[in-house]
């Protein structure tokens, strides 16, 4: 239906000449390599048949790093790292924004203001500065910097998104279908469960998903607030001067593929409800 | 009773969140002020002495690194725009079927972690690289070329991390665009440069300031790019909150920096989304 609008556009105006590889779609494949420069040299460079640990120059092709990706326990150990703060990012988060989001979204209380600006401060505000402000109230209360503290920073900095999603989608539910669920003398908490829950789902996950990435990826907060642990970005920038073995690039590269997966199935999903 | 808990719901809702933000980020903000004002170092340990003397300090100390942050910010923004937008604009008018692809093939290298990526250009670039290396070679570049540790290298990348958070506020609002709303102007004999600055444009700008605010804040305040692509030259506030904190553990100073830095931006981010209403900023950032 949409489409079909699209193609109406061009009809409109028949006499406007149109080249077959327009420089709009020239200019954004040219961005697009753009962006994956840097990745394809990550995957090249998990091929490179090295000795030491400096990745640098090109020595010929092999998959033995393939063979050897655990070969380090303690980037293991970051990894591991990383999906524990990850997760228990994505369920806090989840959790609490969610709710958060819900009474935004649903009522009109005292508070919502600052509530507001609280939030929008929250993801203004420089990771730099975040991270600075938190290690000196952990500094200040005496708080050993580790993992509890990075997962505290963590949902601090990701709660105000998924509020926002879940908030969008509390905002246009129609509230008849709940009305209709009283009517057929459902209580309040059947239906929460039954009725409004489900629909809340799509933007709940939404929103958990959007934490865990931006957990994942996260470098600048985490290195204020680590401590002792360590996690895969950090991991990586610890060893930039020893070298980063050809491991990390085969960890990036896995990553990475998954990522490919995931949107090579969204994509087909999208085809096939069309 | 049922009348007091309708009214006590949304606080209850609320207040998981409301705690955490309270004591992790509201409370950490004003106690960067406090701390900021003490004295001492840490074998000796800080005491409070409402030093408020340290703020000309580390202002006459540091406005370089401030104003060469802010200018690095406003310079990979505009790079953004300039790049993002002519792709949100195709995407969204001429992606046709594939519109979903194309953005998650823009997102896509972002799985990979930052810091990753970021090295990943540190050595493709290198002076010896896989890129120069061969051009220097051939003679197509003078010896002494090079593009890490240059001005250059920093801004684009900067630009480089944080393109996405340009392209998606624009598309979203772009992909609202009616369509019908531009035929009318061709209807009306506009060239599609007039619809465009007339009708597209106009309609557009609400992404773009979303985007602006989505891509100045963290390219200012970032350290990342200008420690791994930048020289000595290149040192930004981030590098120097960073190294103040964790290298040098002068922590008044270093929160003191913070606080200036933080003060810049707030009152730059509160102000441009006066201009604009906050609500509107955060819901294309969220959308």
């Amino acid at each position: 239906m949409r489409a079909a609008t699209k193609e109406a556009a061009p009809a409109a105006a028949p006499r406007r000449w149109r080249p077959r590889i327009s420089l709009g779609k020239l200019f954004t494949w040219a961005v697009l390599v753009w962006l994956f420069v840097p990745i394809a040299g990550m995957i090249a460079f998990s091929f490179n048949d090295i000795s030491g640990r400096q990745n640098v120059s090109w020595q010929g092709f092999t998959l033995k790093w393939y063979g050897q990706a655990f070969a380090y326990p303690d980037l293991n150990q970051a990894l591991i790292n990383t999906l524990v703060v990850g997760v228990s990012t994505m369920v806090i988060s989840g959790i609490t924004g969610s709710l958060l989001g819900l009474a935004m979204g649903r009522y009109r209380f005292r508070g919502q203001q600052i509530s507001n600006l609280v939030m929008f401060a929250a993801i203004s505000a420089p990771e730099v500065v975040i991270g600075a402000a938190l290690l000196s109230l952990f500094l200040t209360i005496n708080m050993t910097t580790g993992l509890l503290t990075v997962i505290i920073a963590h949902v601090m900095f990701t709660v105000s998104f998924v509020a926002i999603t879940v908030r969008a989608r509390v905002m246009t539910m129609d509230p008849r279908i709940e009305e209709a669920a009283r009517d057929l003398g459902a209580d309040s908490w059947t239906t929460f469960r039954l009725v409004t829950f489900p629909m809340l789902f799509p933007a709940i996950m939404a929103g958990g998903l959007l934490s865990f990435a931006l957990s994942v990826d996260d470098f600048i907060i985490t290195t204020f607030v680590s401590g002792e642990l360590s996690t895969f970005p950090l991991w990586i920038w610890g060893s930039t001067r020893i070298g980063i073995p050809p491991q990390v690039n085969v960890m990036g590269t896995l990553i990475f593929v998954v990522g490919v997966v995931l949107t090579v199935i969204n994509v087909v999903l999208a085809r096939r409800r069309s | 009773m049922t009348r007091l808990r309708e009214k006590a719901a949304p606080y209850l809702l609320a207040l998981p969140a409301w705690i955490w933000l309270g004591i992790f980020f509201v409370v950490p903000i004003i106690g960067l002020l406090w701390m900021s004002l003490m004295t001492g170092n840490i074998i000796t340990g800080f005491q409070q002495t409402f030093n408020v003397a340290i703020y000309p300090e580390v202002i006459s100390a540091y406005w370089e690194q401030i104003l060469r942050s802010l200018g690095y910010g406003v310079s990979a923004t505009l790079l953004c725009i300039a790049v993002g937008y002519p792709v949100a604009y195709w995407i969204a008018f001429h992606g046709g079927a594939h519109k979903t692809t194309y953005l998650l093939l823009v997102l896509l290298p972002f799985f990979v972690t930052q810091v990753l990526r970021t090295i990943s250009w540190k050595f493709l670039l290198a002076d010896d690289g896989v890129v120069l290396g061969p051009l220097k070679a051939v003679g197509l570049l003078p010896e002494d070329a090079r593009v890490l540790s240059t001005t250059l290298a920093v801004v684009v990348g900067l630009a480089y991390n944080f393109l996405p958070f340009m392209i998606l506020p624009i598309y979203a609002v772009l992909e609202q665009v009616d369509h019908r709303v531009v035929e009318a102007a061709y209807d009306l004999y506009a060239s599609r440069f007039h619809a465009f600055v007339h009708v597209v444009l106009p309609l557009s700008l609400p992404g773009v300031f979303a985007g602006v605010l989505l891509v100045f804040v963290p390219s200012s305040a970032d350290y990342v790019n200008a420690s791994v692509l930048g020289g000595t030259n290149n040192t930004m506030i981030g590098n120097i909150i960073q190294s103040q904190y964790l290298v040098n553990n002068a922590y008044p100073t270093a929160a003191a920096i913070t606080f200036v830095l933080m003060t810049i931006l707030l009152v730059g981010i509160f102000s441009y989304a006066k201009a604009l209403g906050t609500e509107r900023v955060m819901e294309v950032q969220a959308g």
